[in-house]
């Protein structure tokens, strides 16, 4: 049923509908509301759960390994400093394998200081082998949940997931939304049935020491399942689609990109000012096209590939910067389309909340035609 | 008094809510160190995050903004740096006894020279009002909607247990006491830690039958009860309330100190 709702009610919605067991999170702007939300629902016997208000991010997603450990589904959110402090933990979960699914509303990380938008937080961590989806609207950051689970539960993957959407972009936005119901969620997403889990009549231990003559086998393992998860999401994404009209089962996703002459690579909720960009562009004869990267763990290098061929060049949007080198966005891109001809060009903007208009795309469009690209758009020069 | 002098003017207005009790804890700290004759450009103020974290942006010293309770942490590597500057660090309860309180209690131990002023609102104030670890129990938050079912931290009892070598608490409404208790902490070696409870009208006032902001301070002062008559309550075996307010000097004592000038 439509709902117009803020982002993150939509999301905690989400969240209650998949059935969490156990919920640890601790407040961080933009992240406040879903956590709020969910605690309402606990509170309210909405939700059956255990509802903890931990004392740092570091013991949320600690005590979330140790709920999942015990064979729960959990959940947490948070953002920025917050997934920075989760660090040592977030390589913990995914090295015990352990399908913790993860809210992040993107926020830039400090210093100096900032809560408004940007993607360094998610993507700075995206060696730590967690699965990493990104929303561009508030209807995927919704679906996104649940298939989000469905993945990180499959025992062919068993990772746990990052569901990405951007703060207060999204995160705080009204936007008409298509709520399962219950019953919808439930035949989609079944009860979690650990593989394994803390047992005391049958002991196992878990995050244990592996000596040299085995650590590289468990990394290797690990890659293997996270190139196992594109199969596992394309699955899950198909019956989504099948069930409810929503169609997930691509990790990259074109717009107007067929018979593109310029192709746009970007991540979240730019992608709806890049597609009335396009639209604008192409009434005026350009041919641009967009190819929005929903999936950035396991990385859809293949499907890029697949997509862009035929392409010209591409210009790579990237709201974070690997400092030293370019984008992160970009630096994968042009490593999936190594060996083709065309300029992968990387443009680094809107960090810290700057915002990004049409106007600004059709610039970057310019841009790459020129053949200009590899730099930060959008500098005021005047305070340099 | 002269502490409109600490203010950079510029920065004004503040970003607190109408009713805050933080800017009354601010112009106390600054009042303190007027008295002590302290100069601008050897006194450092440095904090966390949350709504006490904003205030050395408003005072003219250098000051450091840091991350999420780590403001002890970085108030130590300072201090050790150039032990001739006088260090303050602002923090809350969020700040320095949830996300920091493992700095706290490690700072309190090695009783470094610094004088660490908490603007507990029991509350997470900046980020919409989540339940705290000196939420009281039963108190309303958005994280607690049902009462807090937790019971709270006494922060000046965690400082003298960890080492600090001066404990006080006071709140926004003495306003003199607490002034004076943040001068005696700054007069005293080791460090000090100085407990203001203030009222957040805006995120636990509201939620917690304070309809007004003067509820709130009238509330500390009717709650509040000095700690020697509480020691005597305490001595005689006779009750005190649940909801007492503690207040005065817990500790004042010469623990070897570390990070005095050679």
């Amino acid at each position: 049923m439509l709902e117009i709702t803020e982002g993150s009610h939509a999301v905690a919605k989400a969240v209650k509908m998949s059935r969490p067991q156990v919920i640890a999170a601790y407040p961080i702007t933009p992240q406040t509301h879903i956590v709020e939300t969910l605690a309402d629902m606990v509170a309210d016997c909405e939700l059956d759960a255990e509802y903890i208000t931990v004392e740092s991010e570091f013991s949320a997603l600690s005590a979330c390994l140790g709920a999942s450990a015990a064979g729960s589904r959990t959940y947490s959110a948070t953002t920025s400093q917050g997934l920075a402090l989760m660090f040592e933990v977030c390589f913990n979960v995914s090295g015990m394998r352990l399908p913790v699914v993860m809210t992040i509303a993107n926020r830039a990380l400090g210093a100096p200081l900032s809560i408004w938008n940007d993607q360094q937080d998610s993507i700075s961590l995206r060696d730590c082998g967690w699965l990493q989806f990104y929303a561009e609207d508030n209807q995927e950051a919704t679906d996104l949940h649940y298939i989000a689970y469905k993945v990180a539960e499959n025992p062919e993957v068993l990772l746990p997931a990052f569901v990405c959407f951007d703060g207060f972009i999204l995160s705080h936005t009204y936007e008409p939304v298509d709520m399962l119901t219950q019953e919808d969620v439930d035949r989609f997403l079944p009860p979690y049935k650990p593989v394994q889990k803390l047992d005391a009549d049958d002991p196992i231990s878990m995050g244990m020491y592996a000596t040299p003559d085995y650590y590289l086998e468990f990394r290797y393992e690990h890659d293997q399942a996270m190139k196992r998860a594109k199969n596992a999401i394309s699955k899950a994404g198909k019956e989504f689609g099948e069930m409810f009209g929503r169609d997930y089962s691509a990790l990259v996703e074109g717009y107007r990109v067929e018979d593109a002459e310029t192709a746009i690579i970007a991540i979240g909720s730019l992608c709806g000012t890049v597609k009335d960009a396009i639209d604008e562009m192409r009434t005026a004869g350009k041919k641009v096209g967009l190819l929005k990267i929903r999936c950035f763990r396991p990385f859809p290098a293949d499907e890029i590939r697949d997509a862009l061929s035929h392409v010209k060049r591409v210009a790579v949007l990237d709201k974070n910067i690997s400092v030293g080198a370019k984008g992160a966005v970009a630096i994968e891109v042009r490593d999936a389309l190594y060996g083709k001809t065309m300029p992968v060009l990387g443009y680094v903007l809107g960090l810290g909340g700057r915002d990004v208009r049409i106007s600004d795309i059709k610039n970057i469009v310019s841009l790459a035609e020129s053949g200009k690209g590899d730099q930060f758009y959008g500098l005021r020069t005047e305070v340099l | 008094m002269s502490y409109d002098e600490w203010l950079r003017q510029d920065r004004l207005p503040h970003i607190y809510c109408a009713g805050c009790g933080n800017g009354t804890i601010i112009n106390c700290t600054l009042e303190a160190i007027d008295g002590m004759g302290w100069k601008k450009d050897e006194t450092i103020f440095v904090s966390g995050i949350g709504c006490s974290s904003r205030a050395p942006g408003y005072i003219v010293t250098d000051s450091l903004h840091t991350t999420h309770g780590r403001a002890l942490p970085f108030a130590t590597g300072v201090k050790m740096a150039r032990p001739g500057f006088h260090v303050v660090v602002f923090t809350g309860d969020g700040d320095l006894a949830a996300i920091g309180g493992n700095h706290f209690i490690h700072a309190c131990r090695r009783n470094i020279d610094i004088t660490v002023v908490c603007m507990n609102n029991q509350i997470y104030g900046m980020t919409g009002g989540q339940g705290s670890p000196t939420t009281p129990m039963g108190a309303l938050s958005t994280t607690t909607p049902f009462g807090s079912a937790e019971p709270a931290f006494d922060l000046c009892e965690l400082a003298i247990a960890a080492g600090a070598n001066y404990v006080a608490r006071w709140t926004s409404y003495h306003v003199k006491e607490l002034t004076k208790a943040v001068k005696v902490g700054m007069e005293t070696p080791g460090l000090s830690f100085i407990e203001a409870m203030v009222q957040c009208p805006t995120n636990y006032g509201r939620r917690n039958k304070f309809r007004q902001v003067l509820d709130q301070v009238e509330y500390f002062r009717s709650h509040s009860m000095m700690r020697l008559k509480y020691l005597q309550h305490e001595e005689r075996g006779e009750p005190v309330p649940d909801a007492t307010i503690v207040v005065g000097e817990f500790v004042n004592r010469k623990r070897p100190v570390m990070g005095l000038p050679k």
